[in-house]
């Protein structure tokens, strides 16, 4: 099924093997995902591809343990996700993976800085470093002086930028973007794709689910669902944004 | 286990919701304050019902003659019954066994004057029991005694009120008060916890009274304390039975409901006290309506603020809130607010209650209270109820899926 050959030069941090995944429709059970089979690297960008119905949200789902598949192996950084209860998956969500949604998911009453120290809450870390950080990946992002402001407050792309400085802040292993671009127009797209980029230089793996050719160009792997199976897995040129 | 980030987190929730906050604590304030301003009312109401009978020995029959509605015994119908001094006698001769004391009461208007100054009084002339039934409280001297009666001595005791007003200052004790035409040695000054009027009264030896009015020996009412010992049943029995020997004594039909009035002041209590009962019943019925409105309430408002906080709450365990995280947040959120809220509203009911005082009385309700103790446990029932109220749709917010709850628009 994969036509893409995988080199084993750098450490394997996504292994999914024979992933399947159904829904019930009420008395019938809809098969959303049919034996996927995926692996990705360390630093991989990656863009999963497919129109709606093609299971690519609900793999990104699984991948980011929103979701348990009914079977198949999920091996994140070498370690076996199985058996997760609700208290293991959060455990598991906050140390590996970073999340950005399409609707931002910002908490409206926090305030930028607040919203990206969150998962630093989680993590157990005290105040005062979980500002400290939070107010670097603010930083990172370009939002350093818009620390104090309210989502409502910031424009669709300040929104987003806040989001992966609050994805990037509990350092996770994997950033997982569900349709990052999917509320910007085109010009913040690549605002925002462009800092994808650049995180992915410094060496994060990221995942980046979109129905757009174009978003799914600037990364550097492409792989395209259909139907709940793997259609086409290969390298690209990346188009690098400037 | 105590946590300064945790409790920085909810401050910063309370903060910044404010009308969530205000709504919940607002609900919870109220719901504890009306319970305890209507549980403190039904006190005071039963204050006043107690006060009617305060002041008087509630162990007391009273006899007053009436006009027979029945022929009997060749006597006709209308005929005018009055007591006599051998009444007295009787009484105390055929009921010695249910008897503590007995007295006549003879009640005349009379003007009274000393030196310059003269009012308008009600006299009342008794035996020296009469104390021991209206509860007279002496402040000077002593009350009508044994040999004023048998002597029919021109001694008078006289009501704080009406010393007051008579001799003003000067000390009245000793001194002579024209009543009539005749003149009276004040040999006592009495106080009566039943208020000013009844400090007014002038009370002289009922024989005295009997002289002044052509020597007769009539009596217009009879007062008969029983002893305590005999219970409700022992009074109702004692009442039954001298209602038949003075109907006999009298030549009235026993059927005649009208010659004799007997008025059991223990019965009248006795029901009286059923009536506040019941009343208390009542009020605290509503009052715990009241709570269970205010618990309700509380539940509303939490299944309301789970259901609004749901994509936050999915945000989060995108992010790493565990479930138990989540419960806690909420949890700890509305207790927090309930405590906080209910108290206030408790304080408010008791501080009000203490204001009202006597101000209230016209409307029978005297010195409202509610015990602390009954206003911290219906405080603590509600916080509580908040909180399970609380938890339940906080254990479902925290089971939910966070892709489905971040799928909640």
């Amino acid at each position: 099924m994969s036509n893409y050959q995988f080199k084993p030069n750098k450490a394997l941090m996504i292994k999914i093997k024979n992933l399947y995944k159904s829904y019930k429709m009420g008395n019938s059970s809809l098969q959303v995902l049919k034996g996927i089979n995926i692996e990705i690297e360390e630093g991989e960008l990656v863009a999963i591809m497919g129109s709606s119905g093609s299971g690519k949200s609900t793999l990104l789902n699984i991948l980011g343990m929103l979701d348990v598949a009914d079977k198949g192996v999920y091996k994140l950084d070498d370690v076996l996700i199985e058996n997760l209860d609700e208290t293991l998956a959060a455990k598991y969500r906050n140390k590996f993976l970073g999340f950005v949604f399409q609707s931002f998911n910002l908490i409206n009453y926090k305030s930028a800085l607040e919203n990206v120290a969150l998962p630093l809450y989680y993590q157990g870390l005290n105040r005062k470093s979980r500002q400290k950080i939070a107010l670097d990946y603010l930083e990172k992002v370009g939002l350093g002086n818009w620390s104090s402001h309210l989502p409502s407050e910031l424009s669709g792309g300040q929104k987003q930028r806040v989001a992966i400085a609050r994805a990037l802040a509990s350092q996770p292993k994997v950033l997982l973007a569900d349709e990052p671009t999917g509320a910007l127009d085109s010009v913040t797209s690549n605002e925002v794709m462009g800092l994808i980029q650049k995180i992915n230089n410094e060496g994060k793996t990221i995942l980046v689910v979109t129905h757009e050719i174009d978003i799914a160009k600037m990364c550097k792997r492409i792989v395209t669902l259909k139907d709940g199976v793997i259609l086409e897995d290969k390298k690209v040129k990346q188009v690098i944004i400037t | 286990m105590f946590s300064v980030d945790r409790w920085q987190e909810i401050f910063e929730t309370i903060k910044k919701n404010r009308l969530r906050t205000f709504l919940s604590g607002f609900t919870v304030a109220l719901g504890i304050f009306i319970f305890i301003v209507l549980f403190g009312f039904g006190n005071g109401l039963k204050n006043s019902f107690d006060k009617f009978f305060l002041d008087d020995a509630t162990n007391t029959l009273w006899l007053s003659g009436g006009k027979t509605s029945k022929p009997y015994k060749g006597f006709k119908a209308d005929r005018r019954i009055e007591f006599e001094n051998s009444d007295l006698t009787d009484i105390g001769q055929n009921f010695a066994f249910y008897l503590e004391s007995i007295t006549p009461r003879i009640t005349r208007g009379a003007r009274a004057r000393y030196k310059n100054k003269s009012d308008n009084y009600s006299t009342r002339a008794v035996g020296p029991s009469h104390q021991i039934v209206e509860k007279t409280i002496m402040m000077k001297g002593r009350f009508i005694n044994q040999a004023d009666v048998k002597d029919a001595t021109k001694n008078i005791v006289i009501g704080r009120m009406a010393a007051k007003d008579l001799f003003k200052d000067e000390d009245a004790m000793g001194k002579y008060v024209e009543l009539g035409s005749s003149a009276f040695k004040v040999v006592g000054v009495f106080q009566d916890e039943g208020g000013d009027r009844e400090e007014r009264l002038i009370y002289m030896p009922y024989t005295t009274r009997q002289i002044l009015e052509k020597n007769n020996d009539k009596v217009s009412q009879i007062i008969v304390s029983f002893r305590p010992e005999i219970g409700h049943v022992g009074a109702l029995a004692f009442e039954k039975q001298l209602r038949l020997f003075m109907k006999n004594k009298k030549s009235i039909d026993p059927t005649d409901e009208n010659g004799i009035y007997i008025r059991n002041v223990a019965d009248q209590l006795k029901k009286n006290q059923q009536f506040a009962s019941v009343l208390q019943l009542i009020v605290t019925f509503v009052g715990i309506g009241t709570l269970i409105a205010g618990i309700i309430g509380i539940s509303n408002i939490m299944v309301f603020v789970v259901k609004e906080r749901t994509k936050e709450l999915g945000i989060r365990k995108a992010l790493g809130a565990t479930p138990k995280s989540v419960i806690n947040i909420i949890l700890h959120e509305s207790i927090f607010i309930t405590t906080i809220s209910g108290f206030v509203g408790m304080i408010s009911g008791i501080v009000l209650l203490k204001s009202i005082g006597e101000e209230l009385k016209d409307f029978f309700i005297l010195n409202p209270y509610i015990e602390l103790s009954t206003a911290a446990f219906s405080t603590f029932l509600l916080i509580l109820f908040g909180a399970i109220a609380g938890y339940i749709p906080a254990k479902r917010a925290a089971s939910i899926k966070p892709i489905v709850a971040l799928r909640d628009e």
